[in-house]
């Protein structure tokens, strides 16, 4: 044991060789690039080529500056955890965890114990200060995490299924029995998502595709994901009725949903014991994992994976950085207790997971973000602060349309093409679109009798008819060429006997 | 086992006492900033409309005089003033933080056509188609108690008579030669009655001159036979002259760069040159239109347009007979601003004030004009924290500013309705035109029909 230490503390000891410090500093750099420089040479513009290269230069310094200051100015440094010897890290168990760390972490692992009042949901605000959770019976508590001070707690005397934080933790959401309601942090009732006529509703989109159990939003595009029973994964943006991409991804259906926050990977558990991760540029999967049917899932923000599975959450990390998961941490609660939801509190390497019973708390090392950004999320927000940063995300409020499956899209240019035929997909979106436009219009309401509900209904179809004419016909007309070509083919493959019958050109 | 998990204590995090200010961590990392571009471009967009919300550039008129202003001039030496003469002989001495006259300078019989300072600003020159030119000495005094106000007349210093009208006055850079155009270019010294040297190139009347501020050897003068002539001092004899297919009736030479100038032309566009190549043009400038196009070939060519430069040479003011002033950046092709009001009629004379905020434009409805140079700019004295964000709003403003949405809230601009019937029909003629000769080009053999590049289209030729 001691001669490994002293090995292990002199192999820490030598310095980075300066190769690998530059070359740490350029994975850096690259990170606060954001993506590769403009092709300056293809420009023939004199005067915008040289304004072009004065912005890469300046967005060339703002990176340098960027990843200095990361290597050099952040307060605060990740956790880890490593095993020595034989030991492996899964085997690890959170009292010796909580005997290793200081007192104010180890206030971090805990159980609460709820008999009454069903499993327990529960959601944290963006800084990871605030929580809310909510029994399935109705019993809804706010909590300041900080100081363990339970902020508001009230019963709404109905099932409640889903509890979410607003924009901050002044409010709330609430997925009751009927419909959603959204309270204020005293608990009053502010909104009941009733009437779908009033309020702001963007969208409301029918999705064909099964019973939905599970919905995940994006945190890096804003897209939603919902998980079908028949397996497939659906995307939606507000703005759009069909959906932007539909994946089948298990054979059963999707149990649980999760996003890593750089919007690359994208892990889903299906009823036939499989987790698997995808890559959302390619749509491909990357890693399947077997032996886990896990009715939750949820990413850290640093990567870390974590699946709830009756009353066992495994930690999976990657750490070779090549997209594989494999076992970090595992944790099993009290048996019996079956774990309804797990959520990573963010900025602290913390992991809550509601249970039948209520909820308990256990320490993860390594998987938070160690040094957050004060006009972000901040962790120790004062009313002020939080105020301000009301104002300023209600300025910055983005638009339904801005939301995309690759927002860096925005305030590109589209490259010229010259004006080619439009693809079958586009012309089939025109029609949708030219048959959504039609479906708008209202009739006109007849009076004495003339009303008639066949009537109306012969009416649209007409309009609708009307409206995808000029499509078929174009259609036809394209079905029609191909026809014609294929039988100018066609006339030269003539069977045998008819063959003396074809006019042969004139032999020289 | 080693162990470490982030614990964060609170000391560190907030801060001690309540005068302290409230201490701030900043992590860069894009992961944290999802939709970063589309936060950015709703930023863009409310930076636009808050600029049009801001943007009221006129600030007051200086009343005063009681004919059209015809000229102006800057005092080098003392920023809050300006010298404006005007058609019935009467140049005052405005004082532009309290817009009102600190003294006057009565002497001339007929119109003030020329008014320069020199480089000390204690002295003014004045020429008039009186055929005299008058030496003023501006009074340090009044110049310093501006709330004085008193219309004080004083006496010229000098007065020169020479044998025809004057049309336009400019004194050297650093030196003490100033040159007076009319009939013939006349370079003066401040003590003698009679010109130090002539010059004289063509029977034309020459009708504005400037003097270089890089170069105080060299001058540009322009003739009403449609050229433009530069001179040297220093070798008595004219150096180069080149011809238009318009009239200029202005020069200005950029400060920052004084190699370069620009010239206002009769055909309602600025024209930049490189002094050293004259056989084409650096850059043109075209947003104006002649509101009356009819009245081209005037009796009186001085309803003409008037150019000055910014100090930091990065963009000019120009003031057109279409009674609209417009700011232009010094490289590009169309106005960035345009200022019009329906009480001021044909502008005369433009002039940017030394300190690159403000512009004055005098116009035919007797009226100074004070306007702001970057018209939604908040003026005073700003906080660091202000100005921080307005350089943010500007920035984030200029990278989204060629989406449709932001470009159209900043290209938005009222225009007065005959300018607009008039850009209108230009951009009609203008296409009708292009589309013909594209037609005609793609008609006849290829290379036989060879379009003049707009920069050179106008030169007649260059002479030496």
């Amino acid at each position: 044991m001691g001669l490994e230490e002293e090995t292990g503390g002199s192999a820490k000891d030598v310095p980075p060789t300066e190769q690998e410090l530059s070359a740490e500093f350029d994975t850096t750099l690259q990170k606060y690039l954001r993506g590769e420089g403009a092709d300056l040479e293809a420009l023939k513009d004199k005067k915008l080529k040289g304004q072009l290269t004065v912005r890469e230069k300046l967005y060339g310094n703002s990176a340098k500056a960027a990843a200095k200051f990361e290597k050099w100015l952040m307060p605060s440094e990740g956790g880890y955890l490593e095993a020595e010897g034989i030991e492996k890290t899964w085997r690890i168990k959170q009292d010796q965890i909580t005997r290793e760390v200081d007192i104010l972490s180890s206030r971090n692992q805990y159980d609460i114990v709820l008999k009454d009042l069903g499993p327990y949901t529960l959601d944290f605000t963006p800084s990871g200060r605030y929580m809310a959770t909510a029994g399935r019976k109705g019993h809804v508590a706010i909590v300041d995490m900080k100081s363990m001070e339970l902020i508001r707690e009230m019963q709404v005397k109905e099932t409640v299924r889903d509890i979410v934080f607003l924009h901050n933790e002044t409010f709330f959401a609430v997925a009751q029995k009927k419909y959603p309601y959204i309270y204020n942090r005293d608990g009053i009732e502010l909104h009941c998502l009733k009437d779908v006529t009033t309020g702001e509703m963007i969208g409301n989109f029918r999705t064909g595709l099964g019973r939905t159990e599970t919905m995940q939003v994006n945190p890096f595009n804003g897209v939603i994901a919902v998980g079908h029973s028949g397996g497939t994964v659906s995307m939606w943006k507000p703005t759009s009725a069909a959906p932007l991409v539909k994946m089948l991804c298990h054979h059963g259906p999707i149990s649980a949903l999760a996003f890593h926050p750089n919007g690359q990977l994208m892990a889903t558990c299906g009823r036939e014991k499989k987790i698997k991760i995808w890559d959302l540029r390619k749509f491909e999967v990357v890693q399947t994992i077997p032996g886990h049917h896990a009715k939750t899932l949820d990413f850290s923000q640093k990567g870390l994976l974590a699946a709830g599975t009756g009353s066992y959450a495994q930690v999976l990390g990657d750490f070779s950085g090549s997209q594989n998961y494999s076992r970090y941490m595992g944790h099993s609660i009290a048996k019996g207790y079956q774990i309804g939801k797990v959520s990573f509190r963010p900025y602290e390497d913390v992991l809550v997971m509601g249970h039948s019973m209520g909820w308990s708390s256990i320490l993860i090392p390594g998987s938070g973000e160690p040094n957050f950004d004060t006009w972000v999320a901040n962790p120790f927000e004062t009313s002020k602060q939080r105020r301000e940063k009301e104002i300023h995300t209600l300025l910055d409020k983005l638009p339904p349309e801005t939301i995309m499956l690759d927002p860096s899209k925005i305030g590109t240019v589209r490259p010229y093409k010259k004006r080619e035929k439009p693809t079958k997909e586009e012309m089939e979106a025109e029609k949708e679109a030219a048959v959504e436009a039609v479906k708008d219009i209202a009739l006109k309401k007849k009076t004495k009798g003339r009303n008639k509900t066949s009537k109306r209904v012969m009416k649209r179809k007409v309009l609708i008819d009307k409206a995808k004419k000029p499509f078929i016909e174009k259609e036809m007309q394209e079905a029609g060429k191909l026809a014609g070509k294929r039988k100018l083919g066609e006339e030269t493959e003539l069977p045998a006997s008819l063959k003396r019958f074809v006019r042969k050109k004139a032999a020289v | 086992m080693k162990v470490k998990v982030i614990s964060r204590s609170t000391d560190e995090f907030t801060r001690e006492r309540s005068q302290d200010l409230q201490r701030v961590f900043r992590n860069f990392d894009p992961k944290l900033r999802p939709q970063e571009k589309a936060v950015e471009y709703v930023r863009a967009l409310n930076a636009a409309k808050l600029e049009k919300i801001f943007a009221r550039p006129f600030i007051g008129a200086m009343d005063g005089h009681i004919d059209a202003i015809s000229c102006m001039a800057k005092n080098p030496n003392f920023l809050k003033g300006i010298f404006s003469g005007s058609m019935d002989g009467d140049i005052r001495l405005w004082d532009i933080a309290s817009r009102k006259t600190v003294c006057q300078f009565p002497g001339h019989q007929g119109a003030v056509r020329g008014l320069t300072a020199s480089t000390d600003g204690s002295t003014l020159i004045s020429c008039g188609t009186d055929c005299t030119v008058r030496i003023w000495s501006v009074p340090v005094a009044a110049t310093l108690e501006s709330d004085h106000a008193s219309n004080k007349p004083i006496e010229a210093n000098a007065v020169y008579v020479g044998k025809n009208a004057y049309w336009a006055v400019d004194h050297q850079w650093g030196g003490d030669l100033f040159a007076t155009t009319g009939a013939r270019v006349e370079i003066w010294n401040h003590n003698r009655s009679q010109p130090v040297n002539t010059f004289e190139w063509g029977t034309d009347t020459v009708i504005s001159v400037r003097f270089n501020p890089g170069e105080p050897n060299l001058l540009a003068t322009s003739a009403s036979d449609r050229s433009i002539a530069l001179y040297d001092l220093r070798m008595s004899t004219p150096a180069r002259k080149l011809i238009m297919q318009t009239r200029t009736n202005s020069i200005a030479w950029n400060p920052m760069e004084p190699l370069n100038f620009t010239t206002a032309n009769e055909d309602c566009s600025c024209y930049s040159y490189d002094a050293r190549k004259l056989d084409e043009a650096k850059c043109v400038h075209k947003d104006h239109v002649s509101a009356v196009q009819e009245i081209y070939n005037l009796v009186y060519p001085y309803f003409s347009m008037d150019i000055d430069y910014s100090p930091t040479g990065r963009e000019f003011v120009t003031g057109s007979y279409d009674r609209t002033v417009r700011i232009f950046p010094y490289n590009g092709g169309h106005s960035r601003e345009i200022y019009h009001t329906k009480r001021m009629q044909r502008v005369f004379c433009v002039k940017f004030s030394s300190d690159a905020s403000y512009i004055i434009s005098g116009s035919d409805d007797t009226n100074l004009r004070l306007w702001k140079a970057k018209a939604s700019e908040q003026m005073g004295v700003l906080l660091p924290r202000e100005q921080k964000k307005h350089e943010y709003q500007e920035a984030v403003k200029n990278r989204y500013k060629h989406l449709p949405e932001v470009k159209r809230i900043v290209r938005h601009r009222h225009l007065p309705r005959p300018i607009y019937k008039a850009k209108e029909l230009r951009r009609m003629v203008i296409d009708a035109e292009k589309k013909k000769e594209e037609r005609r080009k793609a008609h006849s053999t290829p290379g036989s029909i060879v379009t003049e590049s707009v920069r050179k289209r106008r030169i007649i030729r260059e002479v030496e």
